[in-house]
C-alpha cells in the first residue's frame, strides 16, 4: 500500500501551485535558451562558454546593484560583460585556431576565476527589500510579465537581425562556410559577432535570473548548456508538431523561450513527484542526447546497410 | 585581365606526403576568354583554380586580376573578382537557406554586410526573371529550401549564383562531372548561354574531352603541375581529340594508350 500512500501525499494545489514560479524561471532560462539557439542552430558551433558567461551575467548585475547602481544599467553592463566573453571564445578560435568545444572550454573554465573575484566569493546575496530589481520571486506575477516583455523585445531584435545582410551572412556561415568564402563573406568575422550576441543574451538571462532569485553564485551556471539545448530541442519539436512546415523564423524563437518554460514545468513535475532531485542533471542530459539522436537514426534507418540487407532479403525469399 | 606569375605550390611541405601541385605556373588571361583546362588526375587544375580563388596562399610568384594585384588577399577579398562551381553540388549552396536567399547572399558578393534587410523587392522580382532563364521552374518556389532541390538544379543555382553580380572571372570546376549526362548537358549549355551572354572571362575545368574542344576559344592542357599545352583561335577550332591525344604524348614523352587512361 506504499504506493497509494505516496500518490495520497501528492497535492495538486502544491504543484499547480508552484507553476507560475516554474514559468518565470522557465522565461529566464528561455532567454539563455535563444543564446544557445544562435550558436548551436544557426552558426553550427556547439558554444560552451554558455556555463561560464551566465554566472558571469548574475555575478556583474548583482556586485554592481550592490555598489548602488540602477539595476537596468546594471544588467546592461552584464550584457557587456557576456559579449567580451564571447568574443574572448571567438577569438581563441578564429584568430589562434583552437577547435571551437575547446575554445569555449578554455573560456569557460578561465571564467570561473573571473567570477569568484567579480563576486569576492562564492556567492553574493541581494536584497529585494533594500534594492529596486526588474525581477523577483517574491512578485512572481509581475516577474513573468517582465520577462516576457523582455522575451518579446529580443525575440524581435534577432528577428529583425537575421533578417538583415548581416544576419543573412551569419547564418550562411553556419550553412556552408565554404560557399559563404566564395561569395565574400568574412567568416571569421561573422562566428565571432554570433558568440558576442549570444553569450550576450546568455549574461542577460544570468543577471536576470541573479534577480529573480535573490543572489548570484559561482555554480549558477553550471550545466546551462544543456537546459539550453533541451529547451532549444524541445522548442523544435513542438514547434514542428504544430505548425509543421508554417514554422517561420519568429515561431521558431518564440518556441525556444517555450522550451524553456515547458523544460521548467517538467522540472516541476518531477519535483513534486519527489523524485530524487539529484538525478535532474542526470535526466535532463539523457532527455537532449535522445532527442539529438532522433533525427539521426532516423535518417540512418532510411538509409543503412542494415535496412538494405533487410530489403534484399525480402526480395529475395 | 588575369595574370599568373611562377606561380608555385606545394602541399605537406618536409612531411612523407610532400606534393608539388603546382610547379611555375605562367599564364595569361585575355578579357573575354573562355579557356578549357584539361589534363590527368592529380595534374594540378583544381590546385590552380584554388590558387587564383585564394582559398590558400601560394608559396612562389604572383597573381593578379586587371592589374590589381591579389596575391596576398584571402579568399573572400578576392570574391569580388570571382564568380565560382564546384564540383560537388552541395559545394556552392546554403542547403537550409531558400533558393532567393541564396541569390541575396550571391548578389552581394564583395560588398560589406550592412544592417539593411537582406533581400529587397526589386531582387525579389530580379531573382524571379533570372530564375526563369535556367528553365527549372525555380521562379516558383523562390523560398523553397535549397537543400530539397537535385544536383542539377543546385548546380544550376550556383551558376546563377556566381554570375548574378558580374564576376571580372568566373571559374568553373567540373561542375558537371558530378551530374547525369542529361543534366551535365543541360548545365553546361546554360553555362555556354550565360558566358556569351554577358562576355564572360572564363576558366572551366572538364575531363571529357570533346567537351573542352567544343567549348571555349582556347584550351590548356596541365601535367604534373605545369601547362604543357595552349592553344587558341584558329588552331583550337580545327582541334580532334585525336590531335589532342598526340599533341600530349609529344609534349609529356609518354604513350598514347596511356594518354587515353589519363584524359578519359
Ligand atoms: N589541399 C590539399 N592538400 C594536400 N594535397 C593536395 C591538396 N589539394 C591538392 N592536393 C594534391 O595536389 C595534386 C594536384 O591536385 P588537383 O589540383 O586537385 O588535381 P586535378 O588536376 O585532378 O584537379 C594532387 O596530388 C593532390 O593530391
Ligand atoms: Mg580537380
Amino acid at each position: 500500500m506504499n504506493v497509494l500512500a505516496y500518490f495520497a501525499s501528492l497535492d495538486p494545489m502544491n504543484f499547480m501551485g508552484a507553476i507560475p514560479g516554474n514559468v518565470a524561471q522557465g522565461l529566464i532560462w528561455g532567454i539563455m535558451a535563444l543564446g544557445v539557439f544562435i550558436t548551436f542552430r544557426l552558426l553550427d558551433f556547439p558554444d560552451l562558454t554558455v556555463d561560464g558567461s551566465l554566472a558571469t551575467g548574475g555575478a556583474v548585475t548583482v556586485v554592481l546593484i550592490l555598489a548602488g547602481i540602477p539595476s537596468p544599467l546594471a544588467i546592461a553592463v552584464a550584457v557587456l560583460a557576456g559579449v567580451l566573453a564571447g568574443l574572448v571564445t571567438g577569438l581563441l578560435h578564429t584568430a589562434l585556431g583552437i577547435p571551437g568545444i575547446l575554445a569555449g572550454i578554455l573560456t569557460q573554465i578561465s571564467l570561473w576565476s573571473i567570477n569568484l573575484i567579480i563576486l569576492d566569493g562564492a556567492n553574493k546575496a541581494v536584497n529585494v527589500d533594500k534594492y529596486s530589481l526588474i525581477v523577483s520571486l517574491r512578485n512572481v506575477t509581475e516577474s513573468i510579465i517582465m520577462v516576457l516583455i523582455f522575451a518579446g523585445i529580443i525575440i524581435s531584435i534577432l528577428y529583425w537581425y537575421f533578417g538583415t545582410e548581416q544576419g543573412s551572412a551569419i547564418r550562411a556561415t553556419g550553412c556552408n562556410p565554404n560557399m559563404s568564402k566564395a561569395q565574400g563573406i568574412n567568416i571569421d568575422n561573422m562566428k565571432v559577432l554570433a558568440l558576442c550576441i549570444s553569450n550576450g543574451l546568455v549574461a542577460l538571462s544570468g543577471g536576470l535570473m541573479a534577480q529573480y532569485q535573490g543572489f548570484a553564485d559561482i555554480k549558477m551556471g553550471q550545466g546551462a548548456i544543456v537546459i539550453g539545448l533541451a529547451a532549444v530541442i524541445i522548442g523544435d519539436v513542438l514547434g514542428e508538431a504544430i505548425f509543421r512546415k508554417g514554422m517561420n523564423f519568429s515561431i521558431r524563437l518564440t518556441f525556444v523561450v517555450f522550451g524553456g518554460i515547458i523544460y521548467y514545468l517538467v522540472i516541476g513535475l518531477v519535483m513534486w513527484l519527489r523524485m530524487p532531485t539529484n538525478m535532474l542533471k542526470f535526466l535532463t542530459a539523457v532527455i537532449v542526447a535522445i532527442f539529438l539522436a532522433v533525427p539521426y537514426l532516423r535518417e540512418k534507418r532510411k538509409n543503412s546497410f542494415a535496412t538494405k540487407s533487410k530489403r534484399e532479403g525480402q526480395k529475395n525469399a | 585581365m588575369l595574370d599568373l606569375y611562377n606561380v608555385k605550390k606545394t602541399f605537406n611541405l618536409g612531411t612523407i606526403n610532400e606534393k608539388q601541385a603546382l610547379s611555375g605556373i605562367d599564364f595569361y588571361l585575355k578579357e573575354g576568354d573562355f579557356v578549357t583546362v584539361i589534363g590527368g588526375n592529380g595534374a594540378g587544375k583544381s590546385t590552380m583554380l584554388n590558387a587564383i580563388a585564394g582559398v590558400w596562399p601560394i608559396d612562389e610568384g604572383s597573381i593578379s586580376i586587371e592589374g590589381v594585384n591579389v596575391t596576398a588577399l584571402p579568399e573572400h577579398k578576392r570574391a569580388k573578382y570571382i564568380g565560382r562551381v564546384f564540383q560537388d553540388p552541395m559545394m556552392g549552396t546554403a542547403a537550409d537557406m531558400g533558393i532567393e536567399e541564396n541569390l541575396a547572399l550571391a548578389i552581394r558578393r564583395g560588398k560589406s554586410r550592412t544592417l539593411r534587410w537582406g533581400i529587397t523587392k526589386e531582387e525579389r522580382e530580379r531573382f524571379h526573371e533570372d530564375l526563369k532563364i535556367l528553365g527549372l521552374g525555380l521562379e516558383d518556389r523562390m523560398t523553397s529550401k535549397v537543400g530539397l532541390l537535385s544536383g542539377g538544379q543546385r548546380q544550376a543555382l550556383t551558376l546563377l549564383m556566381a554570375t548574378i553580380q558580374k564576376p571580372k572571372l568566373l571559374l568553373l570546376d567540373e561542375h558537371t562531372a558530378a551530374l547525369d549526362p542529361k543534366t551535365a548537358a543541360n548545365v553546361l549549355e546554360l553555362s555556354d548561354k550565360i558566358v556569351a551572354e554577358h562576355n564572360l572571362t572564363t576558366m572551366m575545368i572538364t575531363h571529357n574531352m570533346s567537351d573542352a574542344i567544343h567549348h571555349g576559344n582556347r584550351i590548356i592542357m596541365m601535367n604534373q603541375g605545369k601547362i604543357i599545352l595552349d592553344i587558341s583561335g584558329e588552331e583550337k577550332k580545327k582541334l580532334t581529340k585525336a590531335d589532342l591525344l598526340q599533341k600530349f604524348s609529344e609534349v609529356a614523352g609518354v604513350s598514347e594508350e596511356t594518354d587515353e587512361i589519363l584524359l578519359s
